[in-house]
């Protein structure tokens, strides 16, 4: 629970304060039976409603919540904060059945494209062109270019992020070994084998395997795509059984049912991390997120010890995924200005030298900003791990994700507007292999025909 | 309805449409409410329709049974709905009846513990699930790997290891009291003469209950097994709360998945199939359950008549 300020009593009970206006809200609603009052928090009154992932950086905004009511004094913010699923399904089914509850989302890449398609989210490229000093032209190409859909931007990146190793430098010091620069998996999996020392309750790496489409999805879809594997081809065949997929899929569940963490099928993100921040790994592949939380001395036993090195790879140049949390308007929103004051306060330049002085530059949302990589403060602390992840973002090609080409975008997901639901069914069978439940065969065999049963409805239009 | 003569007929029909004239509304109102979703179910069912995918509505027949027909994890979430329901109706059944025994006979402050023994029963749902979920299976300060660690069982994760046993242990608590209740009933409308007509006959204590007691309990017991399997059919919060389903599908039962693939997933054609089909088993199982009891409620009033 970092970012919650105790200084501001307010910031974790916006509701406490709203409630008369609630309650006006609400009356108002029953008098003039406007059908619009549909909704938590009451989108009837004069409050901006904003839909918020509980990430750590985005608990800092929340905390941050006064200097935004010290520029805009006649905006009301009240946030409705929740984890990453289950905000993920609130906001998108809000949004798609125009539900009208939230003035603010936070969504990511994957939803963007589809749903400016659908217009179903606001056009923001007006709003940043005649929005003074937010320099829109900042953010960081890869970026700019997934949260874009015919040229205008639909959402602004509040972080971005990409994928990339950490290693124990003293781990590999004591045996002898030496990262490369650009590892392959294969040579992964040796270290990983070598420094494999369960008796001493270190494993040689530690992997994702909790079901969920942006669980153990993310890095096995970049293992997937190194190794040449494809979920449909051109035709919108499904391509699961072919055997680059397969190897592919077969390598992860080998390696982390081998030489990686206990308990893999359970483990997420938040699992691997406690684990390689504790010294309980050797190696760990996952989101550049992790900076922040393992070069912490709070929260982690293995600060200045890491080191980081590209997301490794097989038959492709690079396999760094791209992912960024951003702000959009929904466009059932009825105050879309105030809705854009919000946004534009919480992803301008100035809110991360804003963060940088309240909490430290090791805690500003990064990865959206090249003005943020170029901060000296954040240079200083970042000198590690700032450049591999620059240049695993700016690398990253969501257009091209692996070897042939591919009917769809996206590097560490695949972007149609189904894999929220196949992607999370394939990972619940991934999953079942890693626990040994099932074998890769079986699992890859169901998987396929999920992904058969959506490519179908594709078939015959041309959807690029 | 074949009457013979013309002139009964008509008085009979309006007889007939006296008795049932004042229930109409009621019937139409229900079948509004209940048979009206339950079409346009059916209708989505026959359609292939992501949510996420506006325009992406065709006729696809019955290509949604077959998807689910073939899906292990459909057919998984369905065993392990039989498994959970069977399971936890048949155990909370066995507690209540050996607890209303217990309470079946006068001792000190049996009100007192009559009302602790119901409370499981008043609790909110979701509020059982948090409970076992943490205050009990927790690994690091549960209460169960505490009374459990000198058996060396201290530290497991039970939630995640054995996630259909623990959902069905929070179940069987919240159950157990709603069985004790029935059966109570049952214990207290027994007859004095028939219990001490047997012990005349020099019955002891075991033959007694199961040739005097039980026989009579039996239509509680079917009672009990038939509202309970209809009830836990139907848990959701408590996967919801305690395993989300996991780990993988592991815990996931009908309901559960349905909600995963309608509100997770927003395919609503093929959780509309699922919808129909979980619909179609369980009238399946409530008519053959419900002869069940009609035979033992008939064949009971026989033998008293």
């Amino acid at each position: 629970m970092r970012g919650t300020d105790t200084r501001d009593p307010r910031a974790g009970t916006p509701k406490a304060r709203r409630r008369p206006v609630a309650a006006l809200a609400t009356a108002a609603c029953g008098a003039l039976a406007m059908t619009a009052c549909a909704g938590a928090g009451g989108s009837g009154s004069d409050s901006l409603v904003v839909a918020i992932v509980a990430n750590p950086q985005m608990q800092d905004a929340i905390a941050l919540q006064d200097h935004f009511t010290e520029e805009y004094p006649g905006v009301d913010v009240e946030f409705v904060q929740l984890p990453e699923n289950e905000a993920r399904a609130k906001i998108t089914a809000s949004v798609a059945t125009g539900g009208g509850e939230f003035d603010v989302v936070m969504i990511s890449n994957y939803e963007t494209a589809q749903w400016a398609e659908y217009g179903w989210i606001e056009n923001l490229q007006p709003y940043i062109d005649s929005t003074d000093g937010y320099q829109g032209d900042d953010f960081m190409p890869a970026i700019r270019e997934s949260l874009s859909y015919e040229g205008d931007m639909y959402s602004v990146p509040f972080y971005g992020e990409s994928s990339f190793l950490t290693y124990r430098e003293d781990l590999f010091e004591e045996a002898g070994l030496q990262m490369p620069e650009n590892p392959t998996w294969e040579e992964v999996a040796g270290f990983a084998a070598e420094l494999d020392d369960p008796e001493n309750g270190v494993s040689g790496i530690c992997l994702r395997g909790l079901p969920g489409w942006g669980e153990v999805m993310a890095p096995l879809n970049t293992v997937v795509n190194t190794f040449g594997g494809r979920w449909y081809d051109e035709e919108w065949n499904a391509r699961l059984d072919d055997p680059e997929f397969r190897s592919a899929v077969e390598f992860y569940v080998d390696l982390v049912r081998e030489h990686g963490q206990p308990g893999a099928a359970n483990s997420g993100y938040g699992g691997c991390l406690s684990r390689y921040s504790q010294g309980n790994a050797a190696m760990w592949y996952d989101a550049t997120a992790m900076v922040s939380s393992l070069e912490d001395p709070e929260s982690s036993t293995v600060v200045g010890k890491n080191g980081y090195t590209a997301a490794p790879v097989a038959n492709t140049g690079n396999s760094g995924w791209l992912y960024t949390w951003s702000l959009a308007v929904p466009a059932t929103s009825e105050h879309k200005d105030e809705a854009w004051d919000f946004i534009s306060w919480m992803t301008d330049p100035s809110y991360v030298s804003l963060v940088a002085e309240e909490y430290g530059w090791e805690r500003v949302p990064p990865g959206s900003r090249a003005s943020t990589f170029e901060a000296e403060g954040y240079q200083e602390v970042a000198g590690g791990y700032a450049d591999p992840m620059r240049e695993a973002i700016e690398a990253a090609d969501p257009q091209n994700p692996t070897v042939d080409p591919v009917p769809y975008s996206g590097i560490g997901f695949v972007g149609i507007p189904e894999f929220q639901d196949m992607g999370t069914r394939v990972s619940q069978q991934i999953s079942a292999a890693i626990a040994g439940q099932i074998s890769v065969e079986e699992a890859l065999e169901q998987s396929d025909q999920y992904a058969r049963e959506v490519g179908d409805t594709y078939q015959g239009e041309d959807r690029r | 309805m074949s009457t013979t003569t013309a002139a009964p007929r008509t008085t009979r029909r309006s007889r007939d449409w006296a008795r049932r004239a004042p229930l109409l509304p009621a019937l139409i109102f229900t079948i509004l409410l209940t048979q009206l979703p339950f079409l346009a179910t059916i209708w989505y069912s026959l359609r292939s329709w992501n949510l996420l995918r506006p325009g992406s509505q065709e006729f696809t027949g019955l290509s949604n049974y077959a998807a689910i027909l073939t899906d292990r994890q459909f057919l998984g979430a369905a065993a392990n709905t039989v498994l959970i329901t069977a399971s936890c109706v048949l155990v909370s059944m066995v507690l209540g009846i050996g607890l209303a025994m217990l309470l079946d006979r006068r001792f000190l402050g049996r009100g007192v513990v009559r009302t602790l023994l119901i409370t499981p029963f008043l609790i909110l749902p979701v509020a059982t699930a948090l409970l076992w979920k943490t205050t009990m299976f927790d690994p690091v300060f549960g209460l169960v790997g505490f009374v459990l660690s000198p058996f060396g069982l201290g530290d497991v994760d039970w939630a995640s290891s054995y996630p259909v046993l623990s959902v069905v242990a929070a179940l069987v608590w919240q159950w157990t009291p709603f069985m004790m209740l029935l059966i109570l009933a049952g214990l207290q409308s027994q007859e004095r003469d028939v219990i001490e007509a047997g012990q005349v006959d020099g019955a002891n204590t075991w033959q007694m209950f199961a040739m005097v007691t039980l026989p009579h309990l039996r239509r509680y017991i079917e009672l009990g097994v038939l509202l309970g399997a209809i009830y836990v059919v139907n848990t959701f919060d408590t996967i919801y709360m305690m395993t989300q389903g996991g780990p993988g599908t592991a815990s996931a039962n009908l309901p559960f998945t349905i909600y995963q693939r309608a509100f997770l997933g927003f395919d609503v054609g093929q959780s509309a199939a699922m919808g129909v089909v979980v619909v179609i088993g369980t009238i399946i199982v409530a008519l053959v359950a419900l002869r069940l009891i009609f035979r033992a409620f008939l064949s009971s009033e026989e033998q008293n008549a």
